[in-house]
């Protein structure tokens, strides 16, 4: 069997050298009752050919939007990842590494890492950035539980343009933490008035940059008025090219960022694995979750890199922790990292700049079919379409066209009377045609 | 700032912070031109630089790559650290993760384009349903400690919804830090259950601490001892006498699977680490995925979304209105570590059941090969058999000035990467070894040997020899105190 290092010779061997006849005299511990006698009712081994074919039906029997026009967006976005990315991140010394716990035959990641928290610092225009989180809800999440700490007050303000995944997992944390998650309703044209839901058992006030219908908004008043009131701002990021054109939520006064580093390196993937970025201010860091590489000296006065500030963390303190993470997305801030190297500063502007232009043409283009019109003022790459029919509906007829048109809001909010929006984004992925098959099915669709 | 030709010896590379290499012009991602369009960001424009560095392809790929071999992996060599499970990643998964019509699958795209998809997610749950013998498996949560939250939450609304809302979590003083942390986090006092002088959970202090306050115990079995809960179905027995609910820690179901299924334990909910156990690559700290199996008791109140199938195909059921039970809710975006679990399909699927009962057969053996050969001279804090891996303590190293932490160092310095080192708490200095099914007995010769001559030479009285080390190693032992006191986060020009 291809991945077991041992034969039946080596097998028997060491069974004699243990001094027992057989494998069933190391279960012995093992209540004889809940021995199974023999092999489950499951599939036999296979060969890798046939395993391969098995996965290769399985992909066959879905529409990979590589292969038709893709307007997805909604928190997750398909962008192009350099093939350096692919190949770097499969060396099998950081593949197949664990949690650099050894910094001495770990300096590879341990470097790696600071390099990422220092990018990610700066895209996010905030001090300092951990380790990486699981994915842009669960650090949404965590940024919460922060601000409680923070604060120690017990009331989470959330605007409802935050992403309904984001705000369901804070919900989440709110019942079973027990603290009070106070949701707006979702304001797809905007006039949301946050500062006045704020107050002195307020921890802090919860928005997402563009929001989730595509918003663009400047939060540095509401900013003021949280720090006026003794409350923390965090800001949700969903799609972190944003912060290639848009003035980072640090520029606007945030306390916490909590983002979704997808785009940048890892695929789409059907929704995981994706990464979660964290950010805040340097006299906060010590109540922040996750994992930190910190910079260090070795005793030859080398500069080296180690784990820092475990004081925070499960393993040291238990239930005193800041948060139970252990494994995060070590691999994926890796693919996030090199990708925005090789972008650099003059790829990522540029790629930012490239996706919000895509986004405005195809947003004018859509807004002048009959019966459509466009929510949005200011956006970036995605925005919200209000259609003369119910959206789930004309999305399922594209798809049947072979296009993938979009995210109807209503899969994210049923119920909320918003079955008429539809959210577009649009990256640099799309082909040269793609938008206009977009146009034409879709008046084809709404005709 | 150290430039790249300086300090290098032979293969052993210096490699500078990515932003110590910026050249201006340099750009490693070539794009099209910008279309004409007006800026619609509402005067929310970038003022100002970010301040990334700016590098051709060649460059950064050079960068990564000199990095890389500054890291001890898998690939390289036999990596023993307990509780983690470090087995050869099969590069299968890799492949089949990567095909079209799996790694760019949107997910938010409609159910209808993604049938394979959610057959995909729902085979690999039945592959784990089968293996624990537990009627549902929640597979959203993204790692392990992930997963025992979400099986906490489980167990609290369970709780709740039988108006029998309950204050505190019993967990074994042997356990992983994430067990108390997540108990913590699911709102729940946490009270600590002591060993016995087996190595195992002290059942009779288990029963006395058992009242209608407690919702449930975390155990982990096999425990981080390495050892088997023996008593598990009378503490299960008993935790279900009070109304309360057992969580397993499913961290080290290598030692179990296909052998033994936890559903016939009397364990009511398990995370299962799929980077452990089912090899996919823990890639320097994740991702991970943290599937939980639920007895019937609990199964309707796993957090959403659910894979459900009906007369028009597989549909995801995102909302609480379009499931038939009480989920708890949502505790991650989308719908879990899918890519994760493609490669851990992969695993079961080539392995097979008859496979993977070999798995734990094989990872048993090998620890209890080790322990063989190890005891006598090193000193096992419990007497065999073990389970996927054995425990070592430091009074194998009394009175040589030699600690675990210098012992571990050594063993850098040999060429292996250390056990994990002073855990579990309830015995000094542990060394906990876990060699996996991956290694061959060569390999395990070698590693055997290495430890014996490294504990002679420790008794032989060269303590300094083993304070200095490592010495063949990109960097040498590291000041952790100044990185904690005066910590520098990230790089500032």
């Amino acid at each position: 069997m291809r991945y077991l290092g041992l034969t039946d010779a080596d097998r028997r061997a060491m069974l004699d050298a243990i001094g027992v006849g057989s494998v069933d005299d190391l279960f012995v511990d093992v209540p004889r009752a809940a021995w199974l006698d023999g092999p489950l009712d499951l599939p036999g081994r296979r060969p890798e050919p046939a395993v391969e074919r098995w996965f290769v039906e399985l992909a066959e029997r879905n529409l990979s939007p590589a292969r038709a026009p893709s307007f997805l967006g909604a928190g997750a976005y398909r962008h192009h990842v350099p093939a350096a990315v692919d190949h770097l991140i499969q060396r099998g010394e950081f593949l197949t590494s664990y949690t650099p716990y050894q910094p001495e035959v770990s300096q590879g990641t341990l470097q790696s890492l600071f390099e990422f928290q220092t990018q990610v610092a700066l895209l996010t225009g905030m001090d300092v950035a951990n380790a990486s989180m699981y994915d842009g809800a669960t650090a949404t999440g965590e940024a919460v539980l922060m601000a409680l700490r923070v604060t120690r007050r017990r009331r989470a303000v959330i605007s409802g343009g935050l992403h309904p995944h984001y705000r369901e997992v804070v919900a989440t944390h709110a019942r079973f933490h027990g603290f009070a998650a106070d949701p707006g309703d979702p304001a797809p044209q905007g006039g949301e008035d946050l500062a006045a839901r704020l107050g002195d058992d307020c921890a802090c006030v919860v928005v997402q940059n563009p929001d989730l219908f595509g918003h663009l908004r400047d939060y540095s008043a509401l900013a003021e008025a949280c720090h006026a009131a003794g409350a923390l701002l965090v800001v949700a990021v969903t799609e972190v090219v944003s912060l290639g054109a848009v003035r980072p939520p640090g520029a606007m006064g945030a306390d916490i960022v909590a983002a979704e580093g997808q785009s940048l390196g890892n695929a789409t993937a059907f929704g995981g694995p994706h990464v979660g970025l964290f950010a805040t201010r340097d006299s906060l860091v010590r109540q922040m979750p996750g994992r930190l590489s910190g910079q260090t000296e070795d005793v030859d006065g080398r500069r080296g890199w180690v784990l820092t500030l475990n004081t925070r963390e499960q393993h040291i303190r238990r239930e005193k922790a800041t948060s139970n993470i252990c494994t995060n997305s070590g691999l994926c801030a890796l693919a996030f990292s090199i990708h925005l190297a090789l972008l650099g500063e003059d790829g990522f502007t540029r790629l930012a700049r490239l996706n919000h232009a895509l986004a405005a043409r195809l947003a004018d283009r859509l807004a002048a079919l009959p019966g459509v019109s466009l929510l949005n003022d200011a956006f970036f790459n995605e925005f919200t379409l209000r259609l003369p029919k119910p959206a789930a509906g004309v999305v399922e007829a594209l798809a049947e066209r072979g296009v993938l048109g979009g995210v109807p809001v209503a899969r994210l909010l049923p119920g909320a009377g918003l079955d008429d929006l539809l959210l577009v984004a649009v990256t640099e992925t799309v082909g040269e045609d793609d938008p206009g098959r977009l146009v034409a099915a879709l008046a084809e669709v709404l005709a | 700032m150290i430039r790249p030709e300086e300090g290098n010896r032979g293969l052993r590379l210096e490699e500078p912070l990515i932003f110590e290499l910026d050249t201006p012009g340099a750009v490693g991602v070539d794009l099209p031109d910008i279309p004409d369009a007006p800026d619609r960001l509402g005067g929310l424009a970038r003022n100002g630089p970010i301040g990334l560095p700016r590098l051709s392809e060649p460059r950064v790929v050079r960068h990564y790559t000199r990095l890389s071999r500054m890291n001890y992996a898998i690939d390289s060599g036999i990596y023993p650290l307990g509780s983690c499970t470090m087995k050869h990643n099969p590069r299968l998964g890799e492949r089949l993760a990567r095909l079209p019509g799996l790694g760019d699958l949107h997910p938010l795209q409609p159910d209808s384009t993604a049938q394979g998809a959610l057959d995909l997610i729902d085979a690999c749950a039945d592959w784990l349903r089968a293996l624990t013998g537990m009627p549902a498996v929640a597979m959203s949560p993204a790692a392990g400690a992930h997963g025992e939250l979400t099986g906490l939450m489980c167990i609290r609304a369970a709780l709740e919804a039988r108006g029998d809302a309950r204050a505190k979590v019993l967990v074994p003083e042997s356990a992983h830090g994430t067990n108390p942390a997540s108990a913590r986090a699911c709102g729940y006092a946490v009270e600590s259950v002591p060993a016995d002088s087996s190595g195992r959970v002290d059942l009779a202090a288990l029963t006395d601490r058992l009242d209608p306050t407690v919702a449930g115990v975390m155990i982990t079995n096999p425990n981080t001892c390495g050892l088997f809960e023996r008593d598990i179905l009378e503490m299960a027995q008993a935790v279900h006498a009070e109304g309360g609910f057992v969580y397993c820690d499913g961290a080290n179901f290598n030692a179990l699977v296909g052998r033994v299924r936890p559903g016939d334990l009397g364990i009511d909910c398990m995370h299962l680490n799929l980077h452990k156990t089912f090899a996919t690559p823990h890639g320097g700290g994740g991702p991970g995925s943290g599937p939980v199996a639920l007895s019937a008791d609990l199964a309707p109140f796993a957090p959403l979304p659910w894979v459900l199938r009906d007369g028009g195909g597989w549909r995801l059921a995102e909302h609480a209105s379009a499931v038939g039970g009480s989920p708890l809710g949502r505790v991650k975006g989308f719908h879990g570590q899918f890519g994760v679990f493609v490669r851990a399909l992969a695993y079961m699927a080539s392995l097979g059941g008859d496979g993977l009962r070999k798995v734990a057969e094989d990872a048993v053996l090998s620890a209890n090969y080790l322990l063989a050969r190890l005891d006598g001279t090193m000193t096992a804090s419990f007497p065999g058999p073990c389970m996927h891996e054995c425990l070592f303590d430091d009074r194998f190293l009394r009175g040589t000035g030699v600690t675990t932490l210098d012992f571990a160092k050594a063993m850098i310095d040999a060429g292996v990467h250390p056990m994990t080192m002073y855990f579990p708490l309830v015995v000094h200095g542990a060394l906990l070894v876990e060699p996996t099914e991956s290694e061959s007995k060569e390999t395990l010769d070698r590693f055997a040997g290495l430890m014996l001559r490294l504990a002679e030479r420790a008794r032989a009285g060269d303590a300094a020899w083993f304070r200095e080390a490592p010495v063949h190693t990109p960097r040498r032992r590291l000041d952790e105190t100044r990185a904690a006191r005066q910590p520098v986060l990230r790089w500032t020009p």
